[in-house]
């Protein structure tokens, strides 16, 4: 889990959720790209993140496309957060005893607009709290800065600004955390996505 | 013309030359000959009802039920071949807790039809099974929305308002045509469902002969024997 590096926050605010990751993709300590994502859109209101195994960041997104897409065509739906929720754990779940090396992270508005956050650990286990959540090597940095920076119902513009510095603290403190930061703040009618500028090392 | 339907019968995976598969026609007279079920769709939720039969006094009526639930949402009834319709049923609660396994929610009534019509379409396409001899009537309540569906031997399925299969079938429908309106309510719906079943009943109709089942924004249940002796108390 510590091979690529990396990590993912999300939080809730008032009808609004954000989610953020850092951007490097490195081998071991040596950092290769600078745009490396880990938050892909599952909906048009639900981003997923998948922090860990860079492989595994992929094929579990790609894996987890394949089974909405197929939900999408036979329900004539979207699939909700909850859902989307269930079937990242049922994914994760099915390889329990070979998993993926991935803790992903869900975040997204339900069909009324209410925030809805989900973290998982590598084998499925499901987490919904009603604050914020946070996964990869810097997690235990990241825990520290939420901790102290979240509170209830933020708005959208304090929502960016709360986990914009908790992402960027965390990261300064991990090694293989960092070089860039992506941020997302979904709202019922839009969806604000912006670079932090952050250390480059 | 019966000569050319014959030589067809021996195997499924051949056409006759007109074009039909001709053991899923006989499956349709198996259900034509079955006992009658009704189905209506009222805007508060769908009524199931259907004639139970038993060959002699000494049967015991409420060991076995025609009416079965699928999901705390989705009930089923059928006309045909009793033993073909239970690997039915359980194939559909099987598919059901599958779906809530993987997807963390209850079953749409439309996924769990195109399921059950899948595994009927898959014994018309196998070598050396044959079809089902039932049609399934599925009714269930999503998003508050009630929902009525037919499932026939071939594995097409059809939504429906209000519909009649088994005995005497055309009876039904056209008596239900002329009752249904778009805007009837459940009340009224049980009443013109045992009328219905009432128009092709042989003897007379007690709480033990026949079955009634409901769904609505409760879920779905089974009437029990003095509820279905209040219904028919008010309807003869």
């Amino acid at each position: 889990m510590s091979y690529n590096g990396g990590g993912v926050v999300a939080m809730k605010g008032k009808e609004c959720v954000a989610i953020a990751s850092d951007l490097r993709f490195g081998i071991q300590l040596q950092t290769i790209g600078l745009d490396f994502d880990k938050i892909f859109q599952a909906g048009p209101k639900l981003y997923v993140g998948f922090p860990g195994l860079a492989t595994d960041t992929q094929t579990v997104h790609q894996r987890l496309k394949f089974r909405t897409n197929l939900y999408e065509l036979r329900e004539n739906r979207k699939v909700s957060p909850k859902v989307y929720a269930s079937m990242v754990g049922n994914l994760l779940y099915e390889h329990r005893f070979g998993p993926y090396f991935v803790e992903p992270v869900v975040a997204g508005l339900d069909a009324n607009n209410q925030p809805y956050i989900c973290a998982f650990d590598l084998i499925g286990c499901a987490n919904a709290p009603d604050d914020f959540v946070v996964a990869g090597t810097c997690e235990e940095q990241m825990y520290g800065m939420c901790e102290s920076l979240w509170k209830p119902d933020l708005g959208p513009e304090e929502l960016f600004e709360v986990i914009s510095q908790a992402l960027v603290n965390a990261c300064d403190r991990d090694a293989i955390s960092g070089w860039g930061a992506r941020v997302y703040v979904i709202e019922k009618d839009k969806v604000t996505v912006r670079n932090v500028r952050t250390r480059m090392d | 013309m019966a000569g050319t339907s014959e030589r067809y019968s021996f195997s499924l995976t051949t056409f006759s030359p007109s074009g039909k598969l001709v053991q899923i026609e006989y499956a349709l007279g198996a259900v034509a000959s079955g006992a009658p079920t009704i189905g209506i769709k009222a805007t508060n939720g769908v009524v199931l009802a259907t004639e139970k039969k038993h060959k002699s006094f000494l049967c015991d009526e409420s060991s076995v039920w025609k009416i079965e639930s699928i999901t705390p949402n989705i009930g089923m009834c059928y006309s045909g071949m009793g033993p073909d319709y239970r690997l039915l049923v359980k194939n559909a609660r099987k598919a059901a807790q599958t779906y809530l396994l993987q997807y963390g929610e209850q079953i749409p009534t439309i996924q769990l039809v195109q399921r059950v019509a899948n595994v009927m379409q898959e014994y018309t396409h196998s070598g050396g099974v044959r079809p089902f001899g039932v049609s399934l009537l599925i009714c269930g309540w999503d998003n508050g929305k009630p929902a009525l569906l037919q499932c026939d031997p071939s594995g097409s399925f059809f939504p429906w308002k209000a519909t009649a299969m088994g005995k005497n079938f055309t009876t039904g429908k056209t008596f239900l045509e002329k009752r249904y309106n778009p805007d009837i309510e459940l009340q009224d719906a049980i009443h013109t469902a045992i009328l219905a079943l009432k128009e092709s009943f042989e003897g007379q109709m007690t709480a033990e002969n026949i079955e009634l089942g409901l769904v609505t924004e409760r879920g779905f249940r089974r009437l029990t024997v003095p509820e279905v002796q209040d219904y028919l108390a008010n309807v003869l």
